[in-house]
């Protein structure tokens, strides 16, 4: 790796800083009598209503069809997340000052995994609210679960459902391309 | 010319169609002056979750409230519970909201509100308060445009009538007070004296009083002036080059006090007076006047502990003319005026002249070169009067029977209503002459034109506020709402757009654009912000607590329940005291309390805030309480219910949710 790669390498790893400081993810719910809308910022180290007090209405809105009450001190990933990613700056800049191109790989390569397992995380806890749903609720409906799109739109009973990436998953994709130009640029020398 | 010669012989059969169809039309007041319907129509249409564009602020008159309409539509948004109390909502019945309504008589619960006048920066209404007045039992309230919630309310002493009230000053320095009925005011001390009416010219005096705003809209009374014994019927401040006065006008100065209808209409001409307040306020600020007893309650809101708390305060400071000359002047003004109002410009003065067949106008030059040239026709009690031929501008002529009050568009024309002629007449301040007018619907009293009284006014809507109803809309029976119409003053002919009724006895009203009092709306309480010091902030906060004889309940409520649902261990004879807070933090979710027995008004509690009802239950028994406001889909499960057993029963408190 030449010193272009590597300061772009140490550019990508810093670049996840940023990350603390934006949602990752968010989840935005539309409904008639919301006309302003509601819903939810989600960060590696929190989950914060888009409004001061949407998260206490989403609960308070949740409970009538018995959905577990959204606690963010009791999600153990928001605690882990903000190690996974001070793992990839401090790792990252290790391969920067490295200069090894195997470990400019490994590092995309776990960075990946990383981004997969916390999909697949975020689509459990998405089933697992959806599902699991209270025997005390008010509102049964036969059939219907209430699992919200990992991406995407979905009609759930009045309330349209969106899901996407928040600025902080497109940081981290950044971040990943910026490696992986890295990782090509230096093949050719 | 043959074909010409065919054509008028054809039409020859329309001739007495067309004579039966104009005197069909002529003589029907209604098609008169009405664009056609569909304009109208089109002009008044708010689309569904479109927005005014002005609001409008109604005096309730009768009904002690003000309230709110959206303008061009006439829609009826709101009502502010201000003198009078509200089942509606619990105001002036919890316990948070009683002081609001205390005064040296006591306990007042109803009043009659006459006059909403809005703060004002350099001369335009800035959209922080509106002033009402209350007539019967003198008082002034400040309203808080950011919730729309009565904010404070101040006694005025040595007042009757409070009906010349509120007017503002361009910078809202002051309101102005100005007693209707003139009363026995001992010379010394002020106090209404128990002595025969029929001493009236020797002893009934009247006071105007400025009440000094401050930064956060509280209000003291600064000074009064000492005046002769007539009737003060209204005001208005000066602007601009006269900003530092305002203006009274005064009927009964025949000093009469029985059958006023014929016995104070004798005289031709009656007085504005004209005072200079920025004079007086700099005496008082110098320490000038005289420091007298006459206790009177200031009651405000304390917005940390969101509940109002009334003080006493003692004194007021009296400025009597007869040691401070300069500070009043009479203008003679014909004939019994009612309305003063100033021009946008400042420059001139016009009088009501009610019983007149001139609408009289004065010109401040004029009037400050009187005063300088010391052109004076007399004197009553020391305040000197200017002589009405060297301070009158112009006469309008035609301006209608009965002329009441003027408003102006800020494109050079003055409307003024004429109540016994039943009409609006439009005016040029150039030529002083009439160009225009609009039959209303019935007897105009006031009439407002957004900011019309400003130094800004929007001339694009009027609103005429009729006195009387009769067959406007489909009857009620022999009691009515009292009629508004919205007229466009757009185009040089005024047009009748859209009728109206209004709650109450709306006198005046005033009317800002939406988006100036739109921005400083407040959706809810914030609970963090909430220092009730019987507020509970969660469920786990929640108990019931005995004290003697008096119980208190420290209960929350949330979509859908209340903390603590079950209560046991109340006993006849006990005051319980419910202390609900509403733990929502979302626009619009109120919780409503009731309670079978309790002889009081329901508590609206809107989200972050806390209300206290008194119940004194009188039997023994399980009585249930509920949310009255559907707040959700499980609004109708609510609910709870309270224990009472008997006196000398040894029932433990108990409370909960069931968990």
């Amino acid at each position: 790796m030449k010193t272009k790669e590597r300061v772009i390498m140490a550019f990508a790893a810093l670049l996840l800083g940023l990350v603390f400081a934006v949602p990752i993810w968010t989840i935005d719910m539309d409904a008639p009598q919301y006309p302003e809308g509601i819903g939810m910022k989600i960060s590696i180290n929190k989950i914060e209503g888009q409004n001061k007090n949407d998260l206490q209405n989403i609960n308070g809105l949740n409970h009538y069809i018995g959905m577990q009450e959204i606690n963010p001190d009791s999600i153990p990933e928001l605690k882990i997340m903000p190690w996974i990613f001070i793992f990839l700056i401090v790792s990252g800049l290790g391969v920067a000052i490295w200069g090894n191109r195997t470990a400019l790989l490994i590092w995309i390569i776990l960075f990946v995994l990383f981004a997969i397992a916390g999909l697949v995380d975020f689509y459990i806890w998405g089933y697992d609210y959806g599902h699991n749903l209270s025997d005390d609720a008010a509102i049964k409906v036969p059939g219907m679960t209430y699992q919200p799109p990992v991406i995407g739109k979905k009609q759930l009973l009045n309330i349209t459902a969106s899901s996407w990436p928040g600025i902080g998953f497109y940081i981290s994709l950044v971040s990943m391309s910026l490696a992986s130009y890295a990782f090509w640029s230096s093949k050719s020398s | 010319m043959e074909p010409t010669t065919k054509k008028s012989k054809r039409l020859w059969w329309s001739v007495p169609f067309i004579a039966v169809i104009s005197l069909t039309f002529y003589g029907c007041p209604s098609q008169q002056n009405l664009s056609s319907s569909g304009d109208a129509a089109q002009k008044v249409y708010v689309a569904p979750g479109e927005h005014d564009e002005f609001y409008g602020m109604f005096s309730g008159g009768y009904s002690g409230q003000m309230t709110v309409y959206g303008l061009p539509s006439g829609r009826h948004l709101y009502t502010i519970p201000v003198f009078s109390q509200a089942p509606v909502n619990g105001y002036g019945y919890s316990e948070e909201t009683k002081p609001m309504l205390q005064t040296t008589h006591g306990f007042i619960p109803w009043d009659d509100a006459h006059h909403p006048e809005m703060s004002q920066t350099d001369g335009v209404p800035d959209g922080r308060w509106i002033f009402i007045n209350a007539n019967n039992t003198p008082r002034v309230a400040r309203i808080d445009f950011s919730n729309f919630q009565t904010a404070e309310i101040i006694e005025i002493p040595n007042s009757a009538g409070n009906h010349a009230s509120p007017f503002v000053t361009t910078n809202t320095e002051y309101i102005s007070a100005a007693t209707r009925f003139s009363i026995p005011l001992d010379e010394q001390s002020l106090n209404n004296q128990d002595v025969a009416i029929s001493s009236y010219a020797e002893n009934f005096k009247g006071t105007l009083s400025f009440i000094k705003i401050g930064d956060e809209g509280e209000m003291s009374i600064d000074f009064q002036i000492l005046v002769p014994g007539f009737n003060y019927d209204l005001s208005h401040a000066g602007k601009g080059p006269s900003e530092d006065w305002s203006f009274f006008t005064t009927y009964n100065t025949e000093e009469a006090h029985t059958l006023l209808e014929i016995n104070a209409s004798r005289n031709d001409k009656d007085f504005i007076a004209a005072v200079n307040w920025r004079k007086a306020a700099e005496l008082i600020a110098e320490g000038g006047g005289r420091e007298i007893s006459a206790p009177h309650y200031r009651n405000y809101m304390d917005h940390s502990e969101q509940r109002a708390k009334s003080e006493l305060i003692e004194t007021v400071k009296v400025i009597d003319p007869i040691e401070n000359p300069g500070i009043i002047y009479y203008l003679p003004t014909p004939k019994s005026p009612h309305g003063v109002d100033v021009d946008p410009s400042g420059q001139y003065i016009i009088g009501g002249g009610k019983l007149s067949s001139v609408l009289p106008v004065h010109s401040f030059e004029k009037m400050l070169q009187a005063i300088e040239n010391e052109d004076f026709e007399g004197e009553v009690d020391g305040i000197p009067v200017l002589n009405y031929d060297s301070v009158i501008h112009a006469e309008v002529e035609n301006a209608g029977i009965g002329t009441l009050h003027t408003e102006f568009d800020g494109n050079g024309y003055a409307y003024t209503t004429a109540f016994i002629s039943s009409e609006i007449v439009k005016w040029s301040l150039e030529t002083f002459e009439v160009v225009d007018r609009i039959e209303t619907y019935y007897s105009p009293g006031h009439l407002m034109i957004p900011g019309g009284d400003s130094m800004q006014p929007e001339g694009k809507y009027l609103v005429a506020l009729n006195k009387i109803t009769k067959d406007r809309y489909l009857p009620t029976g022999p009691e009515l709402f009292h009629s508004a119409q919205l007229i466009d003053i757009s185009g040089d002919k005024m047009e009748l757009l859209l009728d109206f009724p209004t709650d109450g006895e709306p006198h005046y009203a005033q009317g800002i654009a939406a988006d100036i009092v739109k921005e400083r709306q407040i959706r809810f309480y914030a609970l963090e912000d909430n220092n009730h010091p019987d507020a509970v902030k969660s469920e786990a906060e929640t108990r019931v607590v005995r004290d003697g004889n008096e119980v208190h309940v420290y209960m929350t409520t949330i979509r859908s329940h209340f903390a603590p649902d079950n209560i046991e261990g109340i006993r006849v004879g006990d005051k319980v005291y419910f202390h609900v807070t509403n733990l929502e933090q979302d626009w619009d979710v109120p919780h409503g309390f009731a309670v079978l027995g309790a002889q009081t008004a329901e508590l609206l509690i809107m989200p972050g805030e806390t209300r206290t009802l008194v119940w004194e239950p009188q039997k023994p028994g399980v009585f249930p309480f509920y949310c009255t406001d559907f707040c959700s889909a499980l609004h109708q499960e609510m609910q709870g219910y309270a224990r009472v057993s008997p006196a000398n029963s040894d029932t433990p408190i108990s409370f909960g949710t069931g968990n």
